[in-house]
C-alpha cells in the first residue's frame, strides 16, 4: 500500500487547478483512487469492469468522469464508498481523507460513509424513500453519526433545504417526496448529501433523469456547493453539455481505463486521445439541418398525412379524481416525405401524440386525421389496413424485440403479419436486405436481440419499421438510450433511409439539438400545449415563444467557454421572466 | 431480460431444457442439492415404472402363490421384508406400488392444472375488463377455502364415492387441479398483464396483429418463465395433499390400488400396539419424496436469482487469473 496524502498523482498536470486560486494547488487532494481494479464474476465469466484507474479530487474541484455505458465510470465511483455487490472483487486503494476505503473494517466504512464522501444517486424518485418525510431522510444521516439531538437534526435539515434552494423549508420539511417534483427531491438528495459535511460529493449522473430546464437548475446548484460549501465534487456523466458546464478537470474512460486526464479547457479545445476526439465529433451540435433546405420544396398545399385540429387526450383519473389531460388541443400537420421534430419534456405530451396517432391510446376530442381514418372513436377494423403504413420505433432497444425470438424473426414479424410471406424462414432474404439497409450484416439476423449491442438493436428496430415500406415512421426518442457516438450513427442512418425511401415521420424527442441535426420542421410542446411550430432554422435561430428560449437556453453545449456565455443568458432570461 | 440471456439458444434442446439449464449454471451446493433432488426423483420414477418387477407381490395381495394366506401384522423377514399389515397386506409391494400412484396423481394435476392456468392466466391478461374481473375473483375465492377441504369436495363430487384405480387417480388428480389452477393463473396473469405494455407487444399491436397471435407468440413464451419453479413446489405440495386425502379416505380403495395416505391411516391403530413398521415406510416413502422434489424447487429457487446464485468457480477463476497475472510480472 502507498501513502496517498504524499504520492502527487501520475496523471495530475500543473494546469489541473486552473480555475482555482494561486496557493491551491498545494491542497491535499480529498479523494484518491489509486491503480484501483474492480471485476465481477458473472455467469459469463470474470468481467473486468475497472482496469487499474487512478484519479484524485482537491476541495472546491470538480472532477467530471465522462465515458459511455459499461465504461466503468460508475463502477469507479460507487467504488470511492465501496458501494459493490458481493460479485465484485476490488483492487488498488481508494483513500478518502487518507483511509483506504477498501481495506478498512466495517464500522470505519460506516463512519466514511457520508461524512467523508456522499452519494447522489441518479434517479431521486428511488433515492428517497417514499414513506418518510424528507426532513426525516436527511436527519437519518445526520443520526446514523451521532451526537445530534432529533430537535438539533430537524433544525439542520431545514437549514439545509433552505440552502438548496426549496422555497418555504420549514412546512417543506415534513413533506413526504411524492409532494416533490423531480427537481426537488433531487435538490432535497443534494441537501441529504450536503448536512454531513462531505468532503467529497460523488454525483452519479445527477441530471440525467431531469428535463433539461431542471438540469440547468440543479447544475448551478451543484456549481454552488462547490463555491459555497467547498466541496470537492466527482461527478459521473455521459453528457459533454453537463462537462463543459460544470467542471474543472475531466477524466475520460473507456473500457475501463482512464484514457485522458485534462482540465476542462484544454480537453475541449485540444483533445489527445483518439477516443477523446470521436466522442466529440459525436455530440450533436444545436444547429438547423443541412438537409432542410433540400426539403424546402415540400409545399403546403399537398395533402398532410397526419393532420391534428384541436387534437385533445385525456387519460381516466381514478375513482373521483378528475380525467388528467395530457394534450389540450394541438394543431399539427405532417406531410409526405418530411421530418417533424416534436420536441418538449417529459409530461408534454410529446408521447401520447405519437402513440395517438399509431392508434395505441385513444384520442378523446378534437380531431385527428391519419392517412384518412379518422381517429377519434375509430375502430381497429377499419384502420388495420392503413396499419402497414405507419411504422413505430420505440424508445428502448432493450425492450422493443421479444427476447425469445430472432432478429430475422422479429423483423420478418410485418411481413407475416400482412400476409406478404407465409412464416418468418420465408422472408429470410428480405430480412437480410433489410438488415444490410441498416448497416447490419444478414448474418445478426440469427442472433438474439440480447446478443447486439444497443446501438445494433436500434438499427434493427429501424429495420422492422421500414419492412413494409411506411409512408409515415414514428420514432419516438429512438436515440436517447444510446451513447453519444451510437447515437450519431443511428441519426445518420435515419437521415440516409428517410432520404433513399422518402417516407414522412414524425420524430419524437426531448434534445432540440437531435431535432435539429434531422427535423424540417420543429413543433415545440409544453405541458400539453403547442406553444411554437416552425422550420427548424426558425425555431433554433429565432425562437418566438419565451419556453422555447428557455429550452434552447438550458441546453448545455460541448464548449466551456460558449457554455459559460450561455449561462449568463439563461440567467438574464430567467430574471426577466421572474 | 437478464435471466433469459443465460440461456444460449443456439445450444442443442436437451441442454436448454429446465432442469439441464439450472444443472449446468450452479455451482457448490446448490449443485448438490440440483442433484440430490433429480437422484430422488428419478429413482421414485423407475420405482413407479418398474413397480411389478420390483414388488414381490401385488398391492391387493393376500395370499402367497402357494395359496396361504400371508400372516396379519408380521415383523419384517425374508418373505415380507418391510412386514405386513393388519389386512394381511405386504407393506414393501404396497410402498413400491404406491410410488406408481403417487408419480401418476402429480403428473396428471400438475399437466391439468398448469394447462388451465395458463391459458385462463394469459386470456385474462392480456384482454382485461370484465373477464380478467370475474376469473380473479372466482381465484380469489378459491384461495379462501381451506386447500385440502376443497380437495375433499371436489373428490366426493367426482367419484360420487366409487374408487376404482383409475377413477380415483384422477379423481385425486382434479381435485389437487382445483386447488392449484389459481396460483398458475395469478402468475400467468400478473406476467401478461406486464408484457402487455412492454415496446415489443405494442410493436406487435402498431403493425396490426391480431390478439390470438400476439398472446401465442409475444406473450405466452415469456410469460412462463417461473412455472418450473411453481411446478416443483406445487409438485411437492400434490402429493402432500394426495396422501391426505387417502389418509381421511377419500382416496383411492385397498383393493384398487396402493396409496400412503390410506396405509398411514391404517397403520394408526398399529403403533399404540409397537407395530411401527406398517406406518414407518410409506411415511418415510412420502417424506423423501417431499423432499427430492422440494430440493428441485428451492435450488431451482435459488439458481434463477443472480443474488443467490453460488459462483464459486468464476471466484477461483478470478483468484487464477490474479495468480498468473503476477506470475508474467514476476517473470
Amino acid at each position: 500500500m502507498t501513502d496517498a496524502t504524499s504520492q502527487p498523482s501520475a496523471t495530475s498536470q500543473p494546469g489541473a487547478t486552473t480555475r482555482l486560486q494561486a496557493g491551491d494547488t498545494t491542497t491535499k487532494a480529498v479523494a484518491v483512487v489509486d491503480d484501483l481494479t474492480v471485476t465481477f464474476a458473472t455467469d459469463g465469466g470474470a468481467v473486468d469492469a475497472v482496469k487499474g484507474v487512478s484519479l484524485d479530487v482537491r476541495p472546491g474541484e470538480v472532477l467530471a468522469l465522462v465515458g459511455e455505458s459499461g465504461s466503468g465510470k460508475s463502477v469507479t465511483a460507487r467504488s470511492m464508498l465501496r458501494l459493490m455487490p458481493e460479485t465484485a472483487t476490488l483492487g488498488g486503494a481508494v483513500y478518502l481523507d487518507g483511509t483506504d476505503v477498501i481495506s478498512v473494517g466495517s464500522a470505519k466504512l460506516r463512519e466514511l460513509r457520508g461524512t467523508a464522501g456522499a452519494m447522489v444517486f441518479q434517479e431521486p424518485s428511488t433515492a428517497l424513500n417514499p414513506v418518510f418525510t424528507v426532513g426525516w431522510q436527511i436527519a437519518e444521516g445526520l443520526r446514523a453519526h451521532g451526537g445530534v439531538s432529533k430537535k438539533e437534526a430537524r433544525a439542520k435539515a431545514i437549514d439545509y433545504l433552505r440552502r438548496v434552494g426549496i422555497p418555504d423549508p420549514e412546512s417543506r420539511v415534513d413533506h413526504y417526496p411524492h409532494q416533490f417534483s423531480g427537481g426537488q427531491k433531487q435538490r432535497v438528495v443534494i441537501a441529504s448529501a450536503l448536512a454531513l459535511e462531505p468532503s467529497v460529493i460523488i454525483a452519479d449522473e445527477p441530471t440525467t433523469a431531469l428535463d433539461v430546464t431542471v438540469q440547468a437548475e440543479i447544475l448551478d446548484l451543484l456549481r454552488r456547493c462547490r463555491d459555497e460549501f467547498g466541496a470537492a465534487i466527482v461527478i459521473i456523466t455521459h453528457n459533454m453539455g453537463v462537462v463543459a458546464d460544470l467542471a474543472d478537470r475531466v477524466a475520460v474512460m473507456y473500457q475501463g481505463e482512464v484514457v485522458e486526464q485534462a482540465p476542462v479547457g484544454e480537453l475541449f479545445a485540444a483533445p489527445k486521445a483518439d477516443y477523446t476526439k470521436r466522442l466529440l465529433g459525436a455530440v450533436p451540435r444545436l444547429e438547423a439541418s443541412t438537409g432542410a433546405a433540400r426539403r424546402a420544396a415540400i409545399t403546403s398545399e399537398v395533402e398532410p398525412l397526419v393532420s391534428a385540429k384541436g387534437l385533445e387526450i385525456e387519460y381516466p383519473g381514478r375513482l373521483g379524481a378528475p380525467a388528467f389531460r395530457a394534450v389540450k388541443g394541438v394543431d399539427l400537420d405532417i406531410r409526405p416525405g418530411e421530418v417533424l421534430g416534436l420536441v418538449g419534456e417529459s409530461g408534454s405530451g410529446k408521447t401520447t401524440i405519437g402513440r395517438a396517432i399509431a392508434g395505441l391510446t385513444k384520442v378523446t376530442g378534437g380531431s385527428l386525421n391519419v392517412l384518412g381514418t379518422e381517429m377519434l372513436g375509430y375502430r381497429e377494423r377499419d384502420f388495420k389496413r392503413h396499419r402497414k403504413d405507419i411504422g413505430f420505433v420505440f424508445q428502448d432497444p432493450a425492450t422493443s424485440f421479444n427476447p425469445l425470438l430472432t432478429i430475422a424473426e422479429c423483423v420478418a414479424e410485418p411481413l407475416v403479419v400482412h400476409g406478404e410471406v407465409s412464416n418468418p424462414r420465408a422472408a429470410r432474404k428480405r430480412v437480410g436486405e433489410l438488415l444490410e439497409m441498416v448497416q447490419l450484416p444478414a448474418s445478426y439476423g440469427d442472433r438474439y436481440p440480447h446478443e447486439l449491442s444497443g446501438g445494433q438493436r436500434q438499427r434493427a428496430s429501424l429495420a422492422r419499421s421500414i419492412a413494409l415500406r411506411p409512408k409515415l415512421l414514428i420514432a419516438d426518442e429512438p436515440t436517447s438510450a444510446l451513447d453519444v457516438s451510437v447515437q450519431a450513427r443511428v441519426l445518420e442512418l435515419f437521415l440516409e433511409l428517410q432520404q433513399d425511401l422518402g417516407f414522412a415521420s414524425l420524430f419524437i424527442s426531448h434534445d432540440l439539438a437531435v431535432v435539429g441535426a434531422l427535423s424540417d420542421r420543429i413543433a415545440v410542446l409544453y405541458r400539453g400545449d403547442l406553444v411554437e411550430t416552425g422550420t427548424t432554422a426558425e425555431v433554433l435561430g429565432a425562437p418566438q415563444h419565451p419556453y422555447t428560449r428557455r429550452l434552447l437556453a438550458s441546453l448545455p453545449v460541448p464548449d466551456p467557454a460558449e457554455q459559460a456565455e450561455r449561462r449568463r443568458t439563461l440567467e438574464a432570461l430567467e430574471n426577466a421572466g421572474s | 431480460m437478464a435471466d433469459t440471456s443465460l440461456v444460449d439458444r443456439h445450444e442443442p434442446l436437451w441442454k436448454r431444457l429446465p432442469v439441464v439449464v439450472q444443472l449446468r449454471r450452479s455451482t457448490g451446493w446448490q449443485r448438490a442439492m440440483l442433484i440430490t433432488g433429480v437422484v430422488i426423483c428419478a429413482l421414485y420414477l423407475v420405482v413407479a415404472i418398474a413397480a411389478p418387477l420390483i414388488a414381490p407381490y401385488g398391492f391387493g395381495q393376500l395370499q402367497g402363490a402357494d395359496g396361504q394366506g400371508f400372516p396379519r401384522t408380521a415383523p419384517p423377514s425374508p418373505e415380507h421384508i418391510w412386514g405386513t399389515t393388519v389386512g394381511g397386506f405386504d407393506v414393501f409391494s404396497r410402498t413400491v406400488f404406491g410410488a406408481r400412484t403417487a408419480v401418476l396423481v402429480v403428473i396428471v394435476a400438475v399437466i391439468v392444472s398448469i394447462t388451465i392456468g395458463v391459458i385462463l392466466g394469459m386470456v385474462s391478461g392480456y384482454v382485461g375488463g370484465w373477464l380478467d374481473r370475474i376469473l380473479v375473483v372466482v381465484a380469489d375465492a378459491i384461495y379462501a377455502f381451506p386447500s385440502l377441504l376443497l380437495a375433499i369436495v371436489v373428490s366426493i363430487v367426482i367419484s360420487g364415492g366409487n374408487s376404482s384405480y383409475s377413477g380415483g387417480i384422477v379423481a385425486a388428480a382434479i381435485s389437487i387441479t382445483v386447488v392449484y389452477v389459481p396460483q398458475y393463473f395469478r402468475v400467468v396473469r400478473a406476467e401478461a398483464v406486464r408484457l402487455k405494455n412492454e415496446a415489443f407487444v405494442e410493436s406487435a399491436r402498431v403493425i396490426g396483429t391480431n390478439p390470438w397471435r400476439i398472446m401465442t407468440r409475444h406473450v405466452l413464451r415469456n410469460s412462463t418463465r417461473s412455472l418450473p419453479l411453481i411446478l416443483t413446489l406445487n409438485a411437492s405440495d400434490a402429493i402432500l395433499t394426495l396422501a391426505g386425502l387417502g389418509f381421511l379416505g377419500f382416496g383411492i380403495g385397498p383393493t384398487s390400488g396402493a396409496e400412503w395416505g390410506y396405509d398411514l391411516s391404517r397403520a394408526l391403530s398399529d403403533v399404540a400396539s409397537g407395530v411401527w413398521w406398517t406406518g414407518v415406510f410409506p411415511g418415510v416413502a412420502i417424506v423423501v419424496l417431499v423432499l427430492g422434489v422440494t430440493f428441485i424447487g428451492e435450488s431451482l429457487n435459488d439458481i434463477s436469482d443472480p443474488r443467490l446464485r453460488a459462483r464459486r468457480r468464476l471466484k477461483q477463476l478470478v483468484s487464477r487469473k490474479q495468480a498468473s497475472s503476477t506470475e508474467g510480472a514476476t517473470a
